[in-house]
């Protein structure tokens, strides 16, 4: 034990299981835990959609709320629900020393003007002139603000006045590996005392699918396990709209205000990985390896994608030494907010001194109390990180 | 040997390679003695027409063999171009860099062309049903890779053979600050004896020039390109969209000295702290801007009687000039009225999530040739401002301390002290 221990002391989840720790913890904790997907609205993709949400529970201010779209409101509800979890959202002097970073993509595009200028640019010879007439009369300031990747945290400041300082890491499932490791490893360094990290996914927008149609990630057909999607109905994605953030503090900071504690970050490791090399699986067993020894069956929380060859090359590597729990079947492809939902899983788990039931018939029973549980998350196209989270 | 720790015992770190790319040309030399001649690289847009804009003037690089292919392949192209020069000068060039990568690098999105291609191959109905119809046909996956906003880092670590997870960063027009500051850190947390830090942004299109259009923030002084960026000046109405990039090579002290390499400068100290008051404002009280300037002094173990020169944010906005002055006095006071400041995007624009680290990179030079690049356009001065803008022409100075500040669009603040040699 040390003083710069990066202990978890807060914890914000939304997914289509609904919201708060309690809430998943419940959901994910039933004998056999069951997914909420949309089949119909996307088809032939499923999504697993946000729960019914009551923005003015954590975004008080009606305008704040207009100055965003979905994702962004969403990102900035599930960091107050952290802040709140660790009681320290209405402390203003800890949230003006707080860091931040926010693992993010881009928002909502306004799907409206995007489709009006598709259909013109079919009528005319010069499209480009058409943008220039369409965008100058058409584009709302607000909309477009709040496609910035950057404006995630800038609401976060702005609605929750966490100023300390404010990152905006980007690139998919690695983005949210980085952010919580660039954070732990701060607080460890003395860099930093306390910081809010996480990441939100709002994939109910057809400009959020379009990226993976593109990637050929989707999977067609009906639902089935993350481990157990068949390579001849698409990609193996089935995305979902959720988020997580983590509120992190060294030992001391959190001892100090008497916070609770879930469980601390032993480590974190990630890696990019030349995946055409086929390294993936070793490199995998070796990061897991290091983590967490070479002895004994351990629990982990892991963030699998769904993606085929990335998916069964973790598998390989560790359903040996683990007892997988394949969160991805549970709240759907998270993007960014992959990490830090598969960190925040793990410290529920230490917490509650309990393992997750298998969340599906391929998944191993976990009899034993989760003292050390590693949490995984393995990009879909590139980018790997794990963690160890350990009892406090 | 010399000391190889700072005031705080942390390994000192130093840069030991630049590279620069902006509308003023390619390479450090270009670069240097048009900033240094006060030349602005400011011209009308040919890139796009501009029928229907208010403003039909940027500092975009237009002279890359990507520069018509897309943001995502000049951004890359950019990043990559200023990496080879920076690594050569180093020393580093054999592909096999072995530190971590931070990129500062434009939010990505699929391009307008690559929409119409999308929506041309269907023959779906219509609306965004269509674009994903032709997104699902099978050539359309070579767009794919303009999506992934990991994907120009992914490249970037293949290319020059940085270690680990790559991280891409946004905090808008702090950006390259931003992720020299997280070379810093690594550095400084014993992880890593170097960094490779790049600022890049060729994401001038046309809906990102009107974005900024709509909100008031550019200069519509089309008629004179190369006057229109004038920073503190009365008649300043708002920022030239730009382009360009920066690399520098980030090294410990002591790693440096051990491999004989020469030492460009020393990063001394970061400071960030970010803005709640509002999406596109900043707080009146300038308390965000002050606080950072604080942060990076403190950091550095200078006071404010240790800064030589500001390399200033100056964008040449209404509001950013006026709010940096005033963060500024108060950081200072008196001594403000004497400390040289100027602003490099009075000649090469506001390049955004390159700006951090194409700035930080004249301050380096700004220290190391004795001369201090002028804000040019500055022969109406805004008498609510009163600095030593260095108006025009450029002035000899023995600098041995610089601040540059990087005040972002979204309320993220970061501010680096650089000094010409190790303490």
């Amino acid at each position: 034990m040390s003083p710069r221990d990066v202990v978890i002391t807060g914890i914000g989840l939304v997914s289509s299981l609904g919201e708060g720790n309690e809430v998943h913890w419940q959901r994910m904790t039933t004998a056999s835990p069951s997914p909420v997907i949309d089949s119909e609205r996307f088809a032939p993709f499923t999504v697993h959609p946000l729960p019914a949400i009551d923005w003015n529970l954590q975004i008080a201010k009606r305008g704040d709320q207009r100055q965003m779209e979905t994702w962004q409101r969403l990102g900035t509800y599930v960091a107050g629900l952290a802040l709140d979890d660790a009681g320290i959202k209405t402390d203003e002097s800890l949230c003006a020393t707080m860091d931040m970073i926010v693992a993010a993509g881009g928002g909502e595009r306004d799907q409206e003007v995007d489709e009006a200028i598709l259909a013109a640019s079919l009528e005319t010879n010069d499209r480009r002139l058409l943008l220039n007439q369409k965008l100058m009369t058409d584009l709302r300031p607000t909309l477009f603000l709040a496609q910035l990747s950057n404006l995630l945290a800038g609401n976060i400041s702005i609605v929750h006045k966490v100023t300390g300082s404010s990152r905006t890491f980007m690139g998919e499932e690695g983005a949210g590996v980085a952010a919580v490791e660039t954070a732990a490893a701060r607080i460890r360094s003395g860099q930093s005392t306390h910081a809010l990290v996480g990441a939100a996914f709002q994939t109910e927008h057809p400009d959020m699918l379009l990226a993976h149609v593109l990637g050929r990630h989707l999977q067609r057909g009906p639902w089935q396990p993350v481990w157990d999607r068949d390579p001849a109905q698409g990609g193996g994605l089935v995305t979902g709209s959720g988020g997580a953030f983590l509120v992190l503090e060294s030992r001391e900071h959190a001892e100090k205000r008497g916070a609770r504690i879930y469980a601390w970050i032993e480590d974190i490791l990630s890696d990019r990985v030349r995946r055409a090399d086929g390294g993936l699986e070793t490199r995998l067993r070796e990061m897991a390896a290091k983590l967490s020894g070479k002895n004994g069956k351990r629990l982990a929380v892991s963030a699998a994608s769904g993606a085929h060859e990335a998916t069964a090359a973790e598998k390989k590597a560790l359903e040996d030494r683990f007892a997988l729990r394949g969160l991805t079947s549970l709240t759907g492809h998270l993007k960014e907010a992959q990490f830090p939902f598969a960190v925040a899983m793990a410290a529920l788990a230490v917490k509650h001194r309990k393992a997750y039931p298998p969340f599906d018939g391929s998944e191993a029973a976990f009899p034993d109390e989760p003292r050390s549980v590693l949490a995984t998350a393995v990009g879909s196209e590139h980018f790997e990180g794990m963690a160890l989270v350990s009892a406090a | 040997m010399a000391k190889t720790t700072d005031h705080l015992g942390r390994p000192i770190v130093v840069v030991t390679g630049i590279g620069i790319i902006t509308s003023l040309g390619v390479g450090r030399k270009d670069n240097w003695d048009a900033l240094s001649a006060g030349r602005s690289g400011i011209h009308e847009i040919k890139r796009f027409p501009t029928d229907e804009l208010k403003t039909r003037i940027c500092g975009m690089v237009d002279f890359l063999g990507s520069s018509d292919k897309g943001p995502a392949a000049l951004t890359y192209e950019m990043a990559e171009t200023t990496a080879i020069e920076a690594l050569s000068e180093a020393g580093l060039d054999g592909g096999d860099f072995g530190g971590p990568l931070f990129l500062a690098a434009p939010p990505v999105e699929l391009s307008w062309r690559d929409r119409f291609d999308l929506y041309k191959m269907s023959a779906e109905d219509a609306g965004y049903r269509r674009l994903m119809a032709g997104a699902a046909r099978p050539e359309a996956a070579r767009y794919f890779e303009t999506t992934q906003f990991g994907s120009i880092a992914d490249r970037l670590a293949d290319r020059f053979g940085t270690k680990g997870l790559p991280i891409t960063l946004s905090t808008a027009c702090a950006s390259g600050a931003t992720a020299i500051q997280l070379g810093v850190e690594a550095i400084r947390r014993g992880e890593a004896d170097r960094a490779l830090a790049i600022g890049t942004d060729g994401s001038a299109t046309a809906e990102a020039l009107i974005r900024f259009s709509l909100l008031s923030a550019l200069s519509m002084r089309n008629d004179e390109p190369e006057k229109a960026s004038r920073p503190f000046s009365k008649d300043r109405d708002g920022f030239v969209l730009a382009e360009g990039s920066a690399t520098l090579v980030l090294e410990s002290l002591e790693s440096a000295g051990a491999r004989g390499a020469e030492i460009l400068g020393v990063l001394r100290g970061c400071g960030e702290k970010a803005d709640d008051f509002h999406r596109t404002r900043s707080k009146p009280d300038g308390s965000p801007a002050i606080a950072a300037v604080r942060a990076a002094l403190a950091d550095s173990g200078l006071d404010d009687t240790g800064i030589d020169y500001v390399n200033a944010h100056g964008t040449s906005t209404p509001e950013n000039d006026k709010m940096e002055h005033l963060s500024l006095s108060t950081v200072f006071g008196e001594r403000m009225r004497s400390i040289p400041i100027s602003s490099n995007k009075s000649m090469i624009g506001h390049t955004l999530s390159a700006a951090g680290a194409i700035e930080a990179a004249f301050s380096l030079i700004t220290m190391r040739e004795g001369v201090i690049p002028p804000t040019i356009n500055y022969d109406n001065p805004d008498p609510a401002i009163e600095l030593d803008v260095v108006p025009n022409v450029k002035r000899p100075a023995d600098v041995r301390t610089v601040l540059s500040n990087s005040f972002g669009f979204g309320g993220q603040n970061a501010c680096l002290v650089m000094a010409r040699e190790p303490a």
